[in-house]
């Protein structure tokens, strides 16, 4: 049996209400899961799980975060890296200073701490938009790495204000291998990508599209601007400032304010904007797409030129990368704003009606 | 004919209202008041100043001068979210709908102010959250049902034909279980057939829930069928005021609109 949803009647709002209606993709997330976290863990080497999958699920959480302001509340932010960075300094501080601190604890502080910053750089969102927004949003990215250099304290005086982030340690139990990082890591994207897909199909999210969408009429609706523009900016910070300890703590380990810096914003923005724009499956599309394209580029663009009979100039596949990154931004902007997971649902309907199409 | 209907004590009244954009005068000194219960039409040619007063009633647009007192609550700047507690819903002669929405997501917003739960609890979903979620949802499939708009609850709104894009954003407005429904222009660009759709739906909503209504209409004919007192705007100001038969026999009316227009 294929993708089909017939013969699958809803019969409450309950059924109809559920994240995965259709029976079909109900069974692929669980087997998505369950090769996330049992067949990976088991078939997985040091080097897949260190340098593709830890960063791959960080990073899927930026992008989320960021897809929640930009994509579904329509807050352009190119200030995603530096809440990352108020998030892992944060939680190296908590960590540091107060002893007694839990690992888990100091994740979300890290979190919180990113929050309070993003609701601080999100009140010009009252006043401005689009451009100019995206401009004040630039200007909290170098304002925080400027901060976090500029300020010995929030690295606790080291050189160059690098900061190395301590073990993971959990009731005892001490996440020290790749695997058990792995693990921690997913659970955490796992639980906090729940948290999104439930808060974007409530009230929270529908006023946030609201307000992306037509802000009058959202007013008039009785949607408050001020407390639902600021709550995107606040959950969406604290989505990047989680992913930005996990990043210090899990995946890099020893980071300075300058590794947060605009390139890394540009980056998750090109995720969202690859993967899809208001999509949550769309975020980890894009991240997997802007970490896996380069390792594959550079593992078969040289045997396939060659296969060409060209030679390749050294260096030339990292051009050749960016080349292509830019070409499919072009493409998906100007033609599939809704990215790759648009693509996969238009994929699906087509299946759906397949071999009948209507 | 004349709808025959009773009405009850004035709920909304506009006194002395002006708004001014720069040098045009949108609205001079208006004032009239609309009574519970009753189908208020607010006529006159175009630019007459007619949306500008549904946005000052519901605080999108703030007069110069003048207050509006909605059931006892007197304010000179409304603000729409305050409008909206206060169970005045509308729509717009524009549409204005959430492009990137469905139908029923569309629909859902409408009952933004009865959420109770935090974002927290959304988040968490388990509980309370989903419960409300559910209780709403009930809630919209009502309106949906009345409406007559169940075929096309989960599509994206933008695809929509322009008269079913109308029902949805009077479908959005009546999810808030309003007690005073302003309605800009809502059987505009319609076929004769949808008009009367429209038409059957605004009396129902009138009856069946009691809601006081204030409509925009340039279709002469719907006026005189549905409201039971229509003001006249002309140049944003007051040219008359009183039953459609009143109206329509008012020689300043019929010299400044109906005389020129019809
Ligand atoms: N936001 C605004 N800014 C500037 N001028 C405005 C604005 N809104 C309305 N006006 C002006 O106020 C006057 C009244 O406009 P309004 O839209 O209220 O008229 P109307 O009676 O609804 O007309 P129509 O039948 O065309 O809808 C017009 O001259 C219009 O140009
Ligand atoms: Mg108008």
């Amino acid at each position: 049996m294929l993708y089909r949803e017939a013969g699958q009647f809803r019969t409450s709002y309950a059924e109809d209400q559920q994240i995965f209606p259709i029976r079909q993709d109900r069974i692929a997330i669980t087997a998505f899961l369950l090769v996330a976290f049992i067949a990976v863990p088991l078939v997985a080497n040091e080097y897949w799980l260190k340098a593709i999958l830890i960063p791959f699920l960080i990073f899927s959480l930026a992008a989320l975060g960021l897809n929640i302001l930009t994509g579904y509340a329509g807050q352009l932010s190119l200030g995603t890296a530096g809440f990352m960075a108020v998030g892992a300094f944060a939680a190296y501080n908590f960590e540091l200073r107060l002893e007694w601190m839990p690992i888990l604890l100091s994740w979300i502080l890290g979190g919180l701490a990113a929050a309070l910053v993003g609701i601080l750089f999100g009140l010009p969102s009252l006043r401005i938009k689009g451009f100019y927004l995206a401009v004040a949003t630039l200007a909290a990215q170098f304002f925080i790495v400027w901060a976090l250099t500029k300020f010995p304290w929030f690295s606790n005086y080291s050189s160059s204000g690098v900061i190395t982030a301590g073990k993971i340690e959990i009731l005892g139990y001490v996440f020290d291998s790749p695997i058990e990082k792995y693990l921690l890591v997913l659970t955490i994207v796992v639980l906090m990508a729940l948290a999104a897909k439930n808060m974007v199909r409530s009230e929270t999210g529908r006023a946030w599209m609201a307000v992306r969408d037509m802000d009058v009429a959202a007013e008039v609706v009785g949607i408050r601007m001020m407390h639902t523009k600021l709550l995107a900016f606040a959950v969406s910070s604290f989505y990047c400032g989680v992913a930005g300890a996990l990043y210090a703590y899990a995946y890099i380990g020893t980071v300075e304010p300058e590794g947060f810096n605009l390139d890394l914003s540009f980056r998750i923005l090109f995720m969202i904007i690859i993967g899809g724009v208001g999509s949550i499956l769309g975020s980890f599309l894009g991240a997997a797409f802007i970490i896996l394209f380069p390792i594959f580029l550079n593992a078969y663009a040289d045997p396939f030129a060659h296969a060409l009979g060209i030679d390749l100039p050294p260096g030339m596949t990292s051009n050749l990368e960016l080349m292509i990154f830019g070409a499919l931004i072009i493409f998906f902007l100007a033609v599939e704003p809704h990215g790759l997971a648009r693509l996969w649902q238009i994929a699906k309907e087509k299946l759906r009606l397949w071999p009948f199409p209507h | 004919m004349t709808a025959q209907r009773q009405t009850g004590e004035p709920v909304l009244v506009v006194k002395d209202v002006s708004l001014s954009f720069g040098g045009v005068r949108a609205l001079s000194n208006v004032s009239f008041d609309v009574r519970e219960h009753e189908i208020r039409a607010i006529i006159g040619p175009n630019g007459a100043g007619k949306s500008s007063m549904l946005n000052v009633i519901n605080g999108v647009y703030h007069p110069q001068v003048g207050t509006v007192t909605y059931r006892g609550v007197s304010r000179h700047r409304v603000n729409p979210h305050d409008a909206a507690a206060q169970g005045i819903a509308r729509t717009f002669q524009n549409i204005a709908l959430f492009k990137g929405m469905t139908v029923l997501d569309n629909i859902m917003t409408g009952r933004n102010l009865k959420t109770r739960t935090s974002f927290v609890e959304q988040a968490i979903w388990i509980g309370r959250a989903r419960r409300e979620e559910l209780e709403q949802r009930r809630k919209v499939e009502e309106v949906i049902d009345f409406l007559e708009i169940q075929h096309v609850r989960k599509t994206p709104v933008g695809r929509l034909p322009y008269g079913l894009q109308k029902r949805v954003e009077l479908a959005r407005a009546l999810a808030a279980e309003p007690s005073l429904l302003l309605l800009d222009e809502p059987m505009a660009g319609m076929n004769i057939e949808e008009k009367q759709d429209m038409c059957r739906f605004i009396l129902d909503v009138n009856e069946q829930f009691g809601t006081t209504i204030v409509l925009i209409e340039h279709d002469m004919g719907v006026v005189m069928d549905l409201s039971d007192r229509v003001v006249v705007l002309d140049y944003g100001k007051m040219l008359a005021d009183g039953t459609p038969d009143e109206v329509r026999a008012n020689q300043a009316v019929i010299d400044a609109y109906l005389g020129v227009k019809h």
